[in-house]
């Protein structure tokens, strides 16, 4: 963090008036978190068993060996196969462009898959498909992204261990409905997993280390991280909102039952990224996210808090945003176990602590406005800024298993003769007008050849022959789903302008 | 479409070569034969005509969702949200105006002086001249897939199609009329009042300037560029593009260099406003861009991520044309974080900002990219002649070249 962010921190803090009585004198309300209510404010899901819709049929398996080229494999593969990479060394950047594709690591005695960017190549693996599992691999030596989603709905990314890859070592990106868990990541630039602008997600059974952040969700919905070791980081668990970016909430995480331990590394982030800003010495850190419940975890040995909230205005290394609401609102505390945490704290919490009276550790600090948030067993913690958080009404999350989509995320169902007047319009009439020839000949003019026999121009379509000398070729719209392409067909014998 | 009756498509070319020579000469309108102006009852390509009336676009990602409804994500995902529903008549009402040089003060300009169809919407320049020769401060953004922005001009200024529209008329440095005068002008030309009527049936008094607004955003909402050979790969075209670009794609979406973080697909921007820190051309002073807009010293220097769809058609590059060549636009990117921010001055760069040391390679390969972005299939129609029947020596130069290339 740069002297000039210290410097905000520090004015906000005294112009804030933090100055709230210790309640010393008063018996402290002790809660029990065993039983009890149950938080029932989150996303409702049914219970599911994973991300990825189980497969009623099974595809061709492909085998990879060493020498072999896994994306040769990925060419080849249909929607519905498995990719089975065996154990040994590949040099390349893997981009899955289609659905329902397993990539599997095949691990012999502990010999793993081993994705090696030898320091020169940018990503390892890209998916924008959807119902994509990635699983087995060790990563090491990229330069951008261990594994990379792009959109892709429906993913599990399992059980890989990725190694000093470049900026981020698992990043599903603008996805819906995704399991990660069991990997181990480590030597992370920024974050180790990082949850972008997502909804759906369940992050559990990861160890995260010596990485900038270990976990970080961002500007995602609907989150829930559990049972993951996040250690020797610079700072453990994040929950925030970047402003800038195109999806502007973050809402809805559950952080539990996680180890959060000795988070010091000192920050070796990128100049100017966002995580770059982040004190050495952080648990858990909440920056303007919603509806964040933070339980069961074990956070100890982070110097400069085990616990952070704050608001945009901690961070003057971050743009403007008039569409990003600042505020960490509702941020929900239930039993934590904190141990020797802000033993080494930065002066902007040292600061704040003057004003509350406070010396020595800091478990949780709150900097900066905040409505309807809570806490239970406050009395255990030693807390600067938490003075207006009420009690909350429940004490534990075990009402909800995960926000996975039961089922998973479904397609867009259109029927096909919307399908039919869709291609028809957003792709045929760039060439065929319905008189006259445009790029093509005239709709007319196939409708003629065609009369009665839409399979016979929907086979067309599909594999068009030239037939004309003074036309160009028409390229094949085998793209389509032969559904779409009869669709289509129909679609277009039938115009009549 | 709307039609000139009298003329055929090859008349239309012998036409213009030769409105294209008496231009140089005559600013007064040509005395040929008066001709009949009908508007459309059809809709432009990729638009659909519901029972109302109404044109309501059709493409192929509307087979897909998108993550929060925001249309950005990867190959398959649905486009934002986007403005459709006009008349046939309003966009060919539209298409009308949009070519007459009559809209501006001095009736010399049109839209398409500095959006010209032919080169990609944009105008070729660095800074657009406007009224009396006048540069102006930016270049002229195109207008292809404008349907689907929410946030418009350089600086994000206006939020709508028709703030946008209104914008360029009156400014002093674009169009230089006063709504007093362009309502004026266009009553005196013989077509208008009734077109305006076809265009706008339900309203008492049509010429009005909200209806200018209107007709100009239902044009500009049907140049749609979604049939590029990226869109049929994405559409699950394994073999649309080259080897190269394919790479390219790779590239562009890879976390070293970034690209589709902010130029994210599919419309290829994710409409916010980013501080990247191009230098300007000499001799100029930092444009604040939308630390105006937002009133946000954080915004200085910041400017709307644009569109790349047909980017290779828009050269040059950046908001005030700094860079003649995508490729030097991409190699920006990499010559260091805040490589060009001169002395003294204090811009907030966009995280994305980075060291990515691309390799020449790379950057050929991300141009190459860049040139699967073109689809011009759905380009609308120039008229033969506009109702004020004033002529425009640049877009019609550019109607011959692109007849000669067909």
């Amino acid at each position: 963090m740069n002297s000039k962010s210290k410097m905000v921190l520090a004015i906000i803090i005294f112009a804030g008036g933090w100055i709230i009585g210790s309640n010393n004198n008063i018996a402290p309300v002790i809660t029990s978190s065993v039983g009890g209510a149950s938080y029932g404010g989150g996303f409702q899901s049914d219970i599911s068993v994973g991300a990825v819709p189980h497969r009623t049929t099974l595809g061709t398996v492909h085998i990879v060996n060493p020498g072999d080229s896994i994306q040769t494999a990925v060419a080849t593969a249909q929607p519905g196969d498995t990719i089975q990479v065996m154990p040994g060394t590949y040099s390349e950047t893997v981009y899955i462009d289609k659905d329902d594709i397993h990539l599997v690591g095949v691990i012999k005695q502990g010999n793993r898959a081993t994705m090696d960017g030898l320091g020169k190549l940018n990503d390892a693996i890209l998916y924008s498909g959807n119902n994509i599992i990635i699983e087995n691999f060790r990563i090491t030596r990229y330069k951008g992204n261990g594994i990379m989603g792009q959109a892709g709905n429906n993913f599990e990314i399992r059980n890989n261990v990725i190694v000093d890859t470049g900026i981020y070592g698992i990043f599903p990106q603008l996805g819906t409905n995704g399991l990660v868990e069991h990997n181990v990541v480590s030597g992370i630039e920024d974050a180790a997993i990082y949850i972008g602008m997502s909804d759906n997600i369940h992050v559990a059974y990861n160890e995260v280390f010596d990485s900038v952040a270990g976990i970080e969700i961002e500007n995602s919905r609907h989150a829930i991280v559990e049972h993951n070791n996040a250690h020797h980081n610079t700072g453990g668990i994040l929950a925030f909102v970047t402003p800038g970016l195109p999806i502007k909430t973050t809402e809805d995480v559950i952080i539990r039952n996680n180890f959060v331990l000795n988070n010091n590394t000192p920050n070796f982030g990128a100049p100017g990224s966002i995580v770059s800003g982040i004190p050495a010495g952080t648990g858990i850190l909440v920056m303007a996210a919603d509806d964040v419940i933070i339980e069961g975890n074990i956070i100890s040995n982070n110097k400069t808090a085990g616990i952070i909230i704050n608001d945009h205005s901690f961070a003057t290394t971050i743009t403007m945003d008039v569409e990003s609401d600042p505020n960490s609102d509702r941020t929900m505390i239930l039993d934590n176990v904190m141990l020797n945490n802000g033993y080494d704290t930065i002066t902007e919490v040292t600061a704040l602590a003057l004003t509350e009276l406070h010396t020595g550790l800091v478990d949780i600090v709150h900097v900066g406005p905040s409505n309807g948030s809570c806490i239970i067993n406050r009395h255990r913690y030693r807390t600067l800024g938490i003075g207006n958080y009420g009690e909350c009404d429940f004490t534990n999350t075990d009402s909800t298993d995960t926000y996975l989509l039961a089922g998973g995320a479904k397609p867009r169902t259109i029927d096909p003769e919307a399908r039919g007047e869709i291609a028809y319009l957003g792709v045929c009439t760039g060439c065929h007008s319905y008189t006259g020839r445009l790029i093509g000949p005239s709709v007319k003019v196939i409708q003629a050849m065609y009369a009665g026999n839409p399979q016979g121009l929907a086979d067309y379509i599909n594999a068009p022959i030239k037939r004309r000398d003074n036309f160009p070729e028409m390229p094949a719209q085998n793209y389509l789903d032969t559904q779409t392409q009869l669709a289509v067909a129909k679609y277009m014998l039938q115009v009549d302008n | 479409m709307g039609k000139l009756i009298a003329h055929n498509s090859n008349a239309g070319v012998i036409f213009c070569v030769y409105s294209l020579f008496f231009s140089v000469f005559l600013s007064a309108p040509l005395s040929l034969a008066k001709p009949f102006f009908s508007l459309s009852d059809q809709c432009p390509p990729s638009f659909s005509l519901n029972s109302d009336n109404q044109c309501q676009l059709r493409n192929l990602y509307q087979f897909y969702d998108s993550l929060q409804d925001r249309g950005l994500g990867g190959l398959k995902t649905a486009l934002p949200e986007h403005r459709d529903g006009f008349s046939p008549q309003q966009i060919d009402l539209g298409r009308l105006l949009f070519f007459d040089p009559v809209l501006s003060g001095d009736k010399n300009l049109s839209c398409a002086n500095c959006h010209n169809p032919a080169l990609g919407f944009s105008d070729g320049m660095g800074r657009s001249v406007g009224a009396g020769g006048k540069v102006s401060q930016r270049s002229a953004p195109t207008l292809w897939n404008s349907a689907f922005l929410r946030v418009f001009f350089w600086d994000a200024r206006a939020n709508s199609l028709e703030e946008q529209a209104v914008g360029p008329l009156f400014s002093d440095h674009e169009m230089a009329n006063t709504p007093q005068q362009l309502i004026a002008n266009l009553s005196q030309v013989d077509a208008y009042p009734q077109l305006f009527s076809q265009a706008f049936p339900d309203s008492g008094d049509p010429l009005i300037i909200d209806n200018i607004a209107t007709a100009l955003s239902a044009f500009q909402s049907s140049l749609i560029s979604l049939n590029s050979p990226y869109d049929r790969y994405a559409h699950g075209d394994a073999n649309a593009l080259s080897s190269a670009e394919l790479e390219g794609l790779n590239v562009f979406r890879s976390f070293v260099a970034r690209c589709s973080q902010c130029h994210t697909p599919p419309l290829f921007t994710n409409q916010q406003v980013a501080v990247i820190g191009t230098p300007e051309p000499t001799g100029l002073a930092r444009d604040i861009g939308a630390a105006q807009t937002f009133n946000a010293e954080r915004l200085r220097g910041g400017f709307k991520v644009p569109t790349l769809r047909n980017i290779a058609r828009t050269a040059p590059y950046m908001h005030s044309g700094k860079f003649t060549t995508l490729r030097d636009a991409a190699e920006f990117y990499t010559k260091g974080r805040g490589h060009a921010v001169p002395e003294g001055e204090t811009l907030l760069l966009h995280w994305h900002i980075s060291d990515p040391k691309l390799t020449d390679t790379e950057l050929d390969r991300l141009v190459d990219f860049m040139g699967a972005l073109t689809d011009e299939r759905f380009i609308p129609k120039i008229p033969d002649q506009v109702p004020s029947g004033l002529l425009n020596s640049k877009v019609n130069i550019s109607l011959v070249t692109e007849l000669g290339e067909n």
